[in-house]
């Protein structure tokens, strides 16, 4: 098991001496390795590793270890190698760092003979620490190391006793990665001692892949049994293993293979479509952050504003600012910015509508065409003030990566807190538009402005609060982008077509409608992007909208009674 | 047939129109006069350069004057209206790439360059018949033509007006731009059509071609002016504004409004075809970023700066609109986009009625044609 898969005389004796060792061992894992060390030392009487150390049941010993590493310091390639399984069947707690520190060629002496781990490779002084105790020892002068070379089959052959030694760690992470490794990679030499290993397991999904690990092994051997154990998995390594067992010699085994492999792949197509389905809400989350505040000004208040999309952008710099502002806190950064984003939206907001909007009651046209001048003032005076060019938002620790649900399918975590944020904001805003005082003089005003005033609503108060909400909603909808795209001039252009559409789409006035019409056209375009190409589904969607309007003018969710008169 | 003929005359007993006329003939004799009679060097010398810029103002005055037509006297705010420019432009790119032959690059007698760059082995069938010069010509009016009368049918058969058809006019710009970006659409991709040699035989880069274009394209916007003049001033015409004042009186009055509609857009979608196709040879090049909606958005823009509802308006408009652009992007580059999102806004706010009321407030007549335009009545 504490095998390098090397091949030769040598590891062949050593296998059998191993299986037997492995046969007498106790349960508990140590007790066992020593004892197949013993055996291996007894059967082959290596004069490279000196496993004396670890017959003294002293494995920390200080003259063992210096041997163990001595023996690497040798011209021969071959040598070395053994060398290596020596350290493998060492037992030695350092193992797998000196492993670690060979392979990546960090592993050197000293002129006085001393073996020492280089921490930092970079200029002329590198800072060194002992490789057998771990003490510091202050920059060396690169002149005065020698470094302990390898080469390609070295350097395979590290990577699997790496994994090997993995096997044993404690930490579950640890060996989660290294049965990874061994998915394919498991020959005879290994195959014996890993049933062990599985029994010893405490951890499932450990266990699971060192089984499936071991089935691809026994599957190559012919074993038809193996399947039942491959059965269910989705990782591409058990779907090559169970391919090349179908144009195997035996025909039940092939049969029994293909039959698997028909299973897996149903299997694989419900994981696309889910993948699907989650880009696609994904897509879809992003369309609705960013038509929602459109939803509110164009939808409710009926004020076409073409610089929606530059309004998004103000949010999205204003991330980046605030990282700016608190260098090395991205997270902070960022959750600081959700309000300021919707600050700075919001006041932007009110100056457009205060200073252009206002003087334009009426003549949705002309409004279009002004607002349409202020983007372009917006865009450009970013570009003049901050730059033409990208800005990176770093997306925080707690943001990046992603949660592997099974084999094939693995869902980012970006994406899913911009969905949840979605979600969040838009329930947010149904809550104020249905709930509160404002809502319902918003509701007011748009439905009958003349009978709210006379009922003693202040029309123009309620303007700009609506105006400086939706405005503010484009700023969050800036926010959270930064996470997902490039952080640019041209960041809400890209997205002001797109938002009408969904608006128009869901029906004008609804925000149930630009919820439900955002997340189907990010779905449908997921949908038609595998076999229609990117741009080719954006176009068949924008034909689709285009025809969708001829249909039903007043889009999914048409306003019913008198709301629909505005 | 005789009423016929009177209904395409009847703009040359307007005073605004011979006016119009004559002001483009003069300047269109005086810029080939300065050109040709003046020696090179001499102070008042206008350079091909300057004529070929001349020429290009034309014809962006040419698609304003179409946009006005929909947009004046029918309260369609159509965003759209570079795809039909674009769409002419194609139509002219393709005749002019058939005609460079077995000069290009690759020297393929038949494919133009792009298509043996990406390993074509045959002329897709719509590029057929552009080889010739009537066909591509006609297909300048067809193309664009054709798009309008399918989109219109759609749209105003369904009632969908204001700022929804705006939007989807937009998008139908913005569609068609992303797919013209594709090279599998066999229009060059991102790089366009471009290289052109020689229009019916006359080599594209001399002087004299340069001059012969500016002239041609001087008469088509007199023509198109002419046109939409008669169709504005026709019964058809006080249909389609009062259409534009009050669609749903109108068609209460047993006017059905969708024909006009879609009959008035056709015509301003070939013309804009047509003022396409005589951009292309004086710039050299059509790529898809004429389909993208900042320009037609631009196009609106020149249009209320001159004055909506008075075709003449349009005219300045595109002319004052692309001469400062040239101006300013040659002095300082990054203004520009100030300088014209700031029109936009001040035009809108503060100058409803755009140059063309401010003439007329000036000589304390009404604009020709207006009417009973106002701002507010219709926006609607």
């Amino acid at each position: 098991m504490r095998y390098p898969p090397m091949r030769g005389p040598t590891s062949a004796r050593a296998r059998a001496g191993a299986a037997a060792g492995g046969d007498r061992a106790s349960t508990t894992r140590g007790a066992w390795l020593r004892l197949l060390v013993l055996a291996l030392a007894l059967a082959l009487g290596l004069s490279v590793a000196t496993p004396g150390a670890a017959q003294d049941g002293d494995p920390g010993g200080e003259a063992a270890a210096t041997a163990l590493l001595e023996a690497l310091d040798v011209s021969s390639f071959p040598a070395k190698g053994e060398a290596i399984e020596a350290i493998v069947r060492s037992d030695d707690p350092r193992a797998r760092d000196w492993l670690q520190a060979l392979l990546d060629g960090r592993l050197q002496r000293t002129d006085e003979g001393r073996f020492v781990v280089v921490l930092d490779n970079a200029g002329r002084e590198w800072p060194v620490e002992d490789a057998l105790n771990g003490e510091a020892l202050g920059e060396m002068s690169r002149r005065d190391l020698d470094r302990i070379g390898i080469n390609n089959a070295l350097r395979s052959q590290l990577r699997s006793a790496i994994a090997v030694v993995d096997l044993y760690a404690a930490d579950v992470d640890l060996r989660r990665a290294s049965a990874e490794r061994l998915l394919g990679e498991v020959d005879g030499e290994l195959a014996e001692p890993l049933v062990e290993v599985i029994e010893a397991e405490q951890d499932a999904r450990v266990r699971q892949r060192l089984v499936q690990a071991l089935a691809i092994h026994r599957l190559e051997q012919g074993e038809i049994e193996a399947i039942a154990d491959l059965r269910g998995s989705l990782h591409p390594r058990v779907r090559v293993a169970l391919n090349r067992a179908m144009s195997g010699d035996d025909p039940l085994v092939a049969d029994a293979a293909r039959e698997a492999l028909n299973s897996i792949e149903q299997m694989l197509k419900v994981n696309r479509a889910v993948e699907t389905l989650y880009f696609g809400l994904s897509l879809g989350s992003v369309l609705v952050l960013a038509a929602i505040g459109l939803a509110i000004t164009f939808g409710v208040m009926g004020v076409i504003n073409m610089a929606h999309g530059e309004l998004i952008m103000l949010g999205a710099y204003t991330a980046w600012a605030m990282q700016q502002l608190l260098p090395g806190q991205p997270g902070l950064a960022l959750m600081l910015a959700i309000p300021a984003g919707f600050l700075v939206a919001a006041l932007v907001g009110v100056a457009i509508e205060r200073g252009v909007i206002q003087f334009l009651k009426g003549r949705p046209l002309e409004t279009l065409l002004a607002t349409f001048g202020i983007s372009l003032i917006l865009q450009q005076l970013v570009r003049t003030v901050i730059s033409p060019l990208n800005r990176t938002v770093v997306t925080p620790e707690w943001m990046s990566g992603s949660i592997a649900i099974n084999d094939a399918l693995s869902l980012t975590l970006n994406r899913m807190y911009v969905l949840g944020f979605a979600l969040v904001v838009f329930a947010v805003l149904m809550l104020i538009m249905r709930r509160t005082r404002l809502g319902l003089e918003v509701r007011a005003v748009t439905q009958n402005r003349a009978m709210a005033r006379s009922m003693g609503i202040r029309a123009t108060r309620v303007d700009i609060m609506t105006f400086a909400l939706g405005s503010g909603v484009a700023g969050l909808a800036g926010v959270a982008l930064s996470q997902l795209t490039n952080v640019g001039p041209n960041l809400g252009q890209n997205y002001i077509i797109d938002s009408f559409m969904v608006v128009v789409f869901g029906g004008v006035g609804n925000l149930w409608g630009t919820l439900v019409a955002g997340l189907s056209l990010g779905v449908i375009n997921q949908v038609l992007e595998p076999w229609a190409g990117a741009v080719m589904a954006k176009i068949i969607v924008l034909v689709f909208i285009i025809l969708f309007i001829q249909k039903r003018p007043r889009g999914l969710f048409p306003q019913k009674g008198r709301a629909a008169e505005g | 047939m005789d009423s016929s003929r009177l209904w395409l005359l009847r703009p040359f007993g307007e005073r605004s129109t011979l006016i119009f006329l004559g002001v483009l003939l003069a300047a269109m004799a005086l810029v080939t006069l300065l050109h040709v009679a003046v020696p090179p060097g001499h102070p008042l010398y206008v350079s091909a350069y300057t004529v070929n810029l001349f020429g290009k103002y034309l014809s962006y005055a040419l698609l304003a004057v179409a946009v006005d037509l929909v947009w004046g006297y029918l309260g369609i705010l159509s965003l759209g209206h570079g795809a039909f420019f674009a769409l002419g432009g194609y139509a002219m790119g393709m005749y002019l790439m058939r005609q460079i032959g077995d000069r290009g690059v690759y020297g393929h007698p038949v494919l133009p360059d792009f298509m043996v760059f990406l390993n074509w082995d045959s002329l897709p069938w719509y590029w057929h018949g552009f080889d010739m010069a009537g066909f591509a010509f006609l297909m300048v009016l067809l193309a664009p033509g054709a798009l309008a009368l399918v989109f219109g049918f759609l749209a105003f058969r369904s009632r969908v007006t204001g700022v929804y058809l705006s939007i989807i006019t937009q998008a139908l710009t913005f569609a068609l731009m992303l797919a013209f970006f594709r090279n599998e659409m066999g229009f060059g991709g991102n790089n366009g059509l471009t290289d052109f040699r020689e229009i019916l035989g006359f080599n594209l880069r001399s002087s004299e071609t340069r001059l012969g274009l500016f002239l041609a394209t001087g008469v088509a916007l007199a023509l198109g002016y002419v046109l939409c003049r008669a169709i504005v001033t026709s019964k058809l015409g006080r249909v389609c504004v009062a259409t534009r004042d009050a669609e749903a009186r109108t068609r209460f009055l047993g006017y059905r409004v969708e024909r006009f509609q879609l009959f008035v857009f056709t015509v301003s979608a070939m013309l804009a075809g047509l003022a396409g196709a005589l951009y292309v040879p004086q710039v050299g090049i059509i790529n898809p970023s004429e389909f993208s909606p900042l320009f037609s958005i631009e196009i609106v823009l020149w249009v209320a700066l001159g004055g909506r509802a008075t075709l003449y308006g349009a005219v300045i408009g595109a002319i004052l609109v692309n001469y400062a652009k040239t101006v300013f992007t040659g002095v300082m580059p990054d203004a520009w986009l100030f300088a014209l999102g700031g029109l936009f806004v001040l035009v809108t706010v503060f100058l409803p009625k755009g140059v063309a009321g401010l003439l007329a407030l000036r000589y304390r007549r009404r604009a020709v044609g207006s009417g009973a335009f106002s701002g507010k009545e219709a926006s609607a």
